[in-house]
């Protein structure tokens, strides 16, 4: 049987706590690029020891798009089949924010953004030589050069406009999505409602602010790329 | 006052309707909405033209009758207030006004500014009653109710069924006149036989009637002329993702009598 929409609604909610946390955990990864390379590619190497746990983790996160973006297709129909004749006259929404009414929008520029950041880092598609990175510790640990991968991903002004610009949809998104997804998962209570409603912008300004200082940090030359000296 | 009205005309449920023009003179700032809305229809019935069709009642502001969307605000521009209660003191001399029917595919057009929310009484059948034992009235403190659970299930009970949330949602969903429903019922003791089923049966009703999903945006509470807070749609979502995990007994939704 097909949810319904409050039912929807509540799946909506749950796939997208998940990808919340997704997020918020890739920022605390990606933020240990500020401890140089041996952090960060320790880090990586970590994260490829997990083994079998990183693919149940991968098929979950993937699952819960894949449910997010199925139930948004349906609700998007659903909202949209209810009103078939519009207002004549046109005037401001009475409280809505612009985030809220278009969901919708950003929701696919994310999607478009995630396929691109997908194929450009985690698949190195748009960039094999990024393949050819390697990294060896002074105790000896090696594998894949990720600070320097960054690096040269963040070098190109193109791409760090790209990024940024996707990271501004991410901050629209979950501007509405994060207060919205405790509304409907039913934890407001008239005690916590104002600190419930600030959640969303608070916490969505402090990811745009964390992804976005990476790229600009390289772009801006604040982290240098390794020197390896010669002799 | 003299005032150039942009009104809805439509002369049965499937025909085509358009916005036709009028110019009223002389209207009293001190006159309601309707009041000014009667005085333009006399002015048609003495020219032999068809009056404006629209709904109205108690015109004090509790029956939930009156509707209209009035220059894109469901109950035109004051907040908490009908359009039975909307005085033309609220515009200015030579303003131009749109008026136009609640728009929803839950709510059809019957003529004019006048729509069927019958929808909405199916939805209070599917689950918004309680089990009394009828005859003799119970003694009044038999049963106690916590002070704040009786003001919410008050607040929630104010909603007077009227539809403006509908009309002002971006998704022509019913939601706040749902949850102030359930959020009424399940506050008090009174609602607690059918907690579980009633909001199961009652968001099926909605879905059955077309309306669509929450966004959440807050309009509704916005332009609602009983203020009903965003706090019971979380009410409302708790009812619900209680009952679908602890019930299991069936909810149908009424869907012969619809439409």
């Amino acid at each position: 049987m097909f949810p319904s929409a409050v039912g929807s609604k509540l799946l909506m909610a749950a796939t997208g706590l998940a990808i919340l946390l997704f997020v918020l955990g890739h920022l605390a990864g990606n933020l240990q690029f500020f401890g140089g390379p041996d952090v960060i590619n320790t880090y990586a190497l970590h994260l490829r020891d997990l083994g079998p746990l990183l693919w149940v983790a991968r098929l979950g996160l993937l699952a819960a798009f894949a449910l997010h973006l199925s139930l948004a297709v349906s609700l998007t129909r659903r909202n949209s089949l209810a009103r078939p004749e519009g207002y004549a006259f046109q005037t401001d929404f009475p409280q809505s924010s612009v985030a809220s009414r278009h969901m919708w929008l950003t929701g696919w520029l994310i999607l478009a953004f995630v396929v691109f950041h997908l194929a450009h880092f985690t698949f190195q598609w748009t960039h094999p030589e990024y393949r050819e990175l390697h990294w060896k510790a002074s105790d000896g640990r090696e594998g894949h050069d990720v600070y320097s991968m960054i690096i040269k991903g963040f070098s190109q002004p193109f791409l760090v406009g790209l990024y940024i610009v996707a990271q501004v949809f991410l901050w629209l998104h979950l501007s509405h999505a994060v207060s919205s997804m405790l509304q409907t998962l039913g934890l407001k209570n008239p005690r916590n409602e104002k600190l419930l409603d600030l959640a969303g912008p608070v916490l969505a300004t402090i990811i745009f602010v964390g992804y976005v200082s990476i790229p600009l940090a390289v772009l801006l030359g604040v982290v240098k790329p390794i020197v390896i000296s010669s002799g | 006052m003299k005032l150039k009205l942009h009104v809805w005309r439509q002369s049965g449920p499937h025909a085509k309707g358009h916005i036709e023009e009028h110019l009223l003179d002389n209207v009293s700032p001190h006159s309601s909405f309707l009041e000014m809305m009667d005085q333009l229809n006399e002015e048609l019935q003495s020219k032999g033209k068809e009056p404006v069709a629209f709904d109205s009642d108690c015109r004090e502001g509790i029956c939930g009758s009156c509707s209209m969307v009035i220059n894109g605000r469901p109950h035109g521009p004051w907040k908490g207030t009908t359009t039975c209660q909307l005085h033309m003191r609220a515009f200015k001399d030579g303003d131009e006004i749109w008026i136009e029917p609640f728009r929803a595919k839950a709510f059809p057009v019957v003529k004019d500014l006048v729509v069927d929310r019958g929808a909405f009484d199916r939805i209070v059948q599917a689950g918004g009653y309680i089990t009394v034992r009828t005859g003799s009235a119970p003694e009044a403190n038999l049963t106690p109710i916590p002070k704040s659970d009786a003001d919410t299930a008050f607040d929630a009970a104010a909603c007077i069924g009227c539809g403006a949330c509908v009309a002002v949602c971006k998704n022509a969903s019913a939601t706040l006149f749902l949850s102030a429903k359930v959020s009424h019922l399940a506050h008090v003791p009174q609602g607690e036989p059918e907690r579980m089923k009633r909001v199961k049966s009652m968001v099926a009703q909605m879905d059955a009637e077309t309306f669509g999903a929450c966004t959440n945006t807050g309009d509704c509470t916005q332009v609602c002329p009983k203020e009903i807070g965003q706090n019971h749609i979380n009410t409302l979502n708790r009812e619900y993702l209680r009952a679908i995990s602890f019930d299991n007994s069936n909810a149908s939704a009424n869907t012969g009598s619809a439409g």
